[in-house]
């Protein structure tokens, strides 16, 4: 087990280096002056420039630029400054709470509702139920999460007025639309996998044993058909966590929300490349940690995964 | 064992008139007609069948676990002490399930949860049964996975079932089994799973502790020779029927029926150096499309008219010998001929 | 757009043909694909998602045929104004008449998402027949080198470098997604293949002495396309989705194109006076792309005869 770790965490090394570097050189290798690139619009002068020069290591050749800028990151946490002298990782800290809250409380709703559908799903497997919640998750996963951003905007916020629509200066709930929209896709993705993972568990033959061991209907759904269906909804789960910071850019910057993602989106758009290199690297760690993770929670929650 | 068999009073489970079928968009297959038996305590049943025959959906309706749909039980009882199980309330069921009524499947490593510990899974009777605390249940689990016989049991109780063997697997499952101490035990082809030195050890085990708990065993195969070891009484099902039911050493040693006289024909005897073996020729009819009248007459090579035309009843021959033949006495002397000339 | 999942969809097919010769193989492929044509006539779900393609596809090729309006006719005088008789989807800001702007939205879309469905389809099956088939360092060196492009995601790399090119049409939108978008079918792909290639039929054809090439074009990748083919399908539908999204946020296609992104865009400062201008092309994207979706599963089901039974 420790030693698969070690192997999995040498083995992302690459990927994290990689993927970072793919990034680093999209925002400071393209053609042109690196500096103007920085500076986007902006009058900059000469001393500016010169001290940029060096902060960026821009005298050097590219990969060891690459290798400094990284190294200062893992050792340092030094995700360099911007373009007005602020430090990135300043932005981050007070930027990443919110994207945090976001991506916790989407798949809070993600994990709940779709567990509900997919179970309710089964119990009433081919019956009215079923059809109705086969039906809208196929609506919601088909749908491109802009539109249910907008839709949910339009009913919810303008119409109903149930909800703020922009920016998060009413706690919690203003979360609530921005989750919604960030989870719909996956909500009806965890609704039609359990569904077909429970209903393959309902006729396997342990569940057959349960219910000749006299167990009630609930338990013997909960205790034996869930244990084993839950196992690939709760990796998906996990793994969606990792993409949701991407997903987090849309729907921030649909909402509002003062989050990293609309941030990288501003940034990109202000030309602010080292904000935009710093966000990227830590949002391609986050995903890479928390794939390892999810890869290990699968061997804790099936026992028949052996890590050699 | 037969000592203990008492043929007075009322049966520990009796089965009368048992009819399920199967109902799908293409049709309606007769999975069992007019199914009969009793057991008694301490009594070993042997149901014997090909695949296809009705064995393990006859278990699976007495246990209360058979699917529904697309199964339907169309008519008859299933009396357990006399009360029918099948228009008992369904949450008195459940607890006579796994307390009076268990079960062994054919496979374990697929019939065990693969990702709980068996040493839980036994626990479980005890925690959901008994309401034992989690210590107690699993005290006893080990326990009982010790009278099982699976070795260093108290170090095995947290481990997984894709662990252990075939042979332990299948015990273990004996051990989650009798766990409440039963009166009636079902086994449906307990040993088939299992390599043959295996099968040996698992059949004495379950032997064993039956004449222990002194419990009603119904064993479910389509292996003669685990039947002649083991069995009390055989009752031969084809086409989910029962063809003929009687004492194991009558049967073997003068049946009534063509179609068990073909099986015994079919396997290897030790006596029987130099014979040769005779297949049974043909199919089982489809259970969507039964013949209206005897449904092994196409297979039959003592067939006539009557047979195709007429269904025959399962009619006593001599006491306690039974078969659903139109032309059973004839059988009947025939075979009782061919033992004494083997004797001779 | 949050990552679709290819592992909870991957289904490899198995085939029908195992043992069978090149003759038997060839009806017993004939009879899969006219299984999967009649259980897909009676699956409702596609008959609406084919029924809609059709339409939108129609729309993307001929958009004379919906409108006679010249969609860059715009006359101050008459914007923002909402549905009418006359105008049925109302006016924009600039005066065009916004129906007939939406037809006209349908080609560029439309065309992203073959282009994209199309090259990153080509780049899977290589990538994915060569690691699955070859297996060892080949399929590591591959794997690893998806694992790094799939740990940057998508927007975000198509952000960054859109932001950087000048002047964007469809050609450059699709080459960035084809970029960064290429991870997740090539790990189907190598599933499907690897499933594929580990089946009797296989190892019988190698120990019969066939080639590389041979045992890959005639068993392996007929036999791993299904859910790929499938995924192909979805694919487009989130691909579309992608472009309005990228378009959308302002850094995929520019004006003078006109695209449902570029609506979607305009029409975000007006949301709360008028709505109509986000409403339309909102339905006309979301119905292409659920169209596109639903009719891959519904293909890459019929496709795999395990999932029937459900």
């Amino acid at each position: 087990m420790t030693r698969y770790i070690i192997r999995r965490l040498l083995q992302f090394i690459p990927v994290i280096l990689i993927s970072t570097l793919i990034v680093y050189a999209l925002v400071f290798a393209i053609p042109g002056d690196p500096i103007r690139a920085l500076a986007g619009d902006r009058p900059m002068s000469d001393a500016v420039r010169e001290q940029l020069r060096q902060q960026y290591n821009l005298d050097d050749p590219f990969f060891i630029q690459y290798f400094k800028y990284i190294w200062g990151v893992f050792t340092a946490a030094d995700f360099g400054t911007t373009f007005q002298g602020r430090p990135v990782l300043d932005i981050i800290q007070q930027r990443l709470p919110v994207t945090v809250t976001l991506a916790l409380v989407a798949t809070a709703i993600q994990a709940v509702f779709g567990v509900i559908a997919g179970i309710l799903c089964t119990i009433y497997k081919d019956r009215f139920i079923d059809r109705l919640v086969q039906v809208s998750t196929v609506m919601m996963v088909a749908l491109p999460i802009i539109a249910i951003g907008f839709l949910l905007q339009l009913v919810f916020g303008l119409n109903l007025g149930w909800f703020p629509i922009a920016g998060n200066r009413e706690g919690l709930v203003s979360y609530l639309l921005p989750a919604f929209t960030l989870a719909s896709v996956s909500t009806g993705i965890i609704a039609r996998l359990l569904r077909g993972e429970l209903v393959d568990a309902m006729q396997s033959d342990y569940v057959r044993t349960a219910t000749a061991k006299g167990l009630k209907r609930t338990r013997v759904i909960g205790r034996h058909g869930l244990r084993n269906a839950m196992i690939p909804v709760v990796t998906f789960i996990g793994a969606d966590l990792a993409s949701m910071l991407g997903g987090s850019i849309v729907v921030e910057s649909i909402f509002n929300l003062p989050g990293l993602g609309e941030q990288v989106y501003r940034s990109i758009s202000g030309q602010e490349g080292t904000v935009v290199v710093g966000i990227v690297t830590l949002m391609v760690i986050f995903f890479v940690v928390i794939n390892l993770l999810v890869d290990l929670l699968y061997g804790l929650l099936d026992p028949r995964i052996r890590y050699e | 064992m037969t000592e203990t068999t008492t043929t007075s009073g009322t049966p520990l489970l009796e089965v009368r008139n048992l009819e399920v079928e199967f109902r799908s968009k293409t049709g309606v297959a007769q999975a069992i007609n007019g199914m009969n038996f009793t057991l008694h305590a301490g009594e070993t049943l042997a149901i014997l069948g090909e695949s296809g025959s009705g064995k393990s959906v006859t278990a699976q309706t007495i246990m209360g676990i058979l699917d529904m749909p697309p199964g339907h039980i169309t008519g008859g009882q299933i009396l357990y002490r006399g009360e029918d199980l099948l228009t008992m309330g369904e949450e008195k069921r459940r607890k006579l399930r796994g307390m009076n009524i268990s079960m062994i499947f054919q496979d374990a490593l697929s019939s065990l949860n693969p990702v709980l510990p068996v040493g839980w899974q036994i626990a479980e009777m005890f925690r959901v049964h008994r309401g034992f605390k989690r210590k107690e249940a699993r005290a006893k689990a080990v326990e009982l996975m010790q009278k099982v016989g699976i070795p260093a049991a108290e170090k095995r109780v947290w481990d997984f079932p894709h662990q252990f063997s075939g042979g332990m697997r299948q015990r273990i499952m004996i051990a989650m089994a009798i766990a409440l101490d039963p009166d009636v035990l079902i086994a449906d082809e307990p040993t088939t799973a299992l390599d043959v030195t295996v099968q040996a050890q698992v059949m004495g085990l379950l032997k064993d502790l039956q004449a222990e708990h002194n419990m009603g065993l119904i064993l479910i195969t389509h292996d003669l020779g685990v039947v002649a070891d083991v069995a009390d009484k055989i009752a031969v099902m084809y086409a989910g029927r029962v063809m003929e039911s009687a004492d194991v050493f009558e049967i073997y040693a003068r049946t009534a029926n063509p179609y068990t006289k073909g099986l015994l024909e079919s396997i290897p005897r030790i006596d029987g150096a130099g014979e040769r073996l005779r297949a049974i020729p043909g199919l089982p009819p489809p259970l969507t499309d039964m013949p209206a009248g005897c449904p092994f007459s196409p297979r039959c090579e003592f067939a006539t008219e009557l047979c195709t035309a007429e269904r025959p009843a399962l009619r006593e021959i001599v006491p306690g010998h039974r078969s659903a033949c139109h032309y059973a006495e004839k059988i009947y002397a025939m075979s009782a001929e061919g033992t004494e000339e083997a004797r001779a | 757009m949050s990552n679709p999942n290819p592992e909870a969809r991957t289904t490899p097919v198995s085939t029908a043909a195992t043992e069978a010769g090149e003759g038997q193989k060839k009806t017993a492929e004939a009879s899969l694909l006219a299984d999967a044509w009649r259980s897909l006539r009676k699956n409702p779900w596609f008959i609406i998602s084919a029924a809609i393609l059709l339409v939108m596809l129609a729309m993307a090729i001929f958009p004379q045929l919906f409108t006679s309006e010249d969609p860059r006719a715009c006359f101050l005088e008459r914007n923002r104004q909402t549905p009418s008789a006359e105008h049925w989807f109302g006016t924009d800001i600039q005066g065009c008449d916004y129906y007939t702007r939406v037809i006209y939205g349908a080609r560029n879309s439309i065309a992203v998402g073959f282009i994209v469905s199309l090259g990153v389809l080509v780049i899977s099956l290589i990538l994915g027949l060569v690691a699955g088939y070859f297996g060892k360092w080949v399929d590591a060196v591959i794997s690893r080198f998806t694992d790094m492009v799939f740990a940057v995601p998508y927007i975000l790399g198509a952000l960054v470098f859109l932001n950087v090119i000048p002047t964007r049409g469809v050609r450059e939108v699709a080459m960035v997604l084809i970029i960064f978008t290429w991870p997740t079918m090539t790990r189907l792909m190598r599933g499907s293949v690897i499933s594929a290639a580990s089946t009797e039929y296989v190892t019988a054809a190698r120990a019969l002495g066939a080639g590389h090439v041979t045992i890959m074009r005639r068993h392996i990748l007929p036999n791993s396309l299904g859910p790929v083919i499938g995924y192909a399908t979805v694919f487009i539908g989130i691909i579309i989705g992608a472009e309005a999204t990228l378009t959308y946020l302002g850094v995929g296609l520019q004006l003078p194109a006109i695209s449902w992104g570029l609506q979607l865009s305009d029409a975000k400062p007006y949301l709360t006076s008028f709505p109509h201008l986000l409403v339309f092309p909102l339905l006309f994207v979301s119905l292409t792309v659920f169209a596109f979706m639903t009719l891959g599963d519904a293909v890459r089901d019929a496709l795999d005869p395990k999932s029937k039974k459900k």
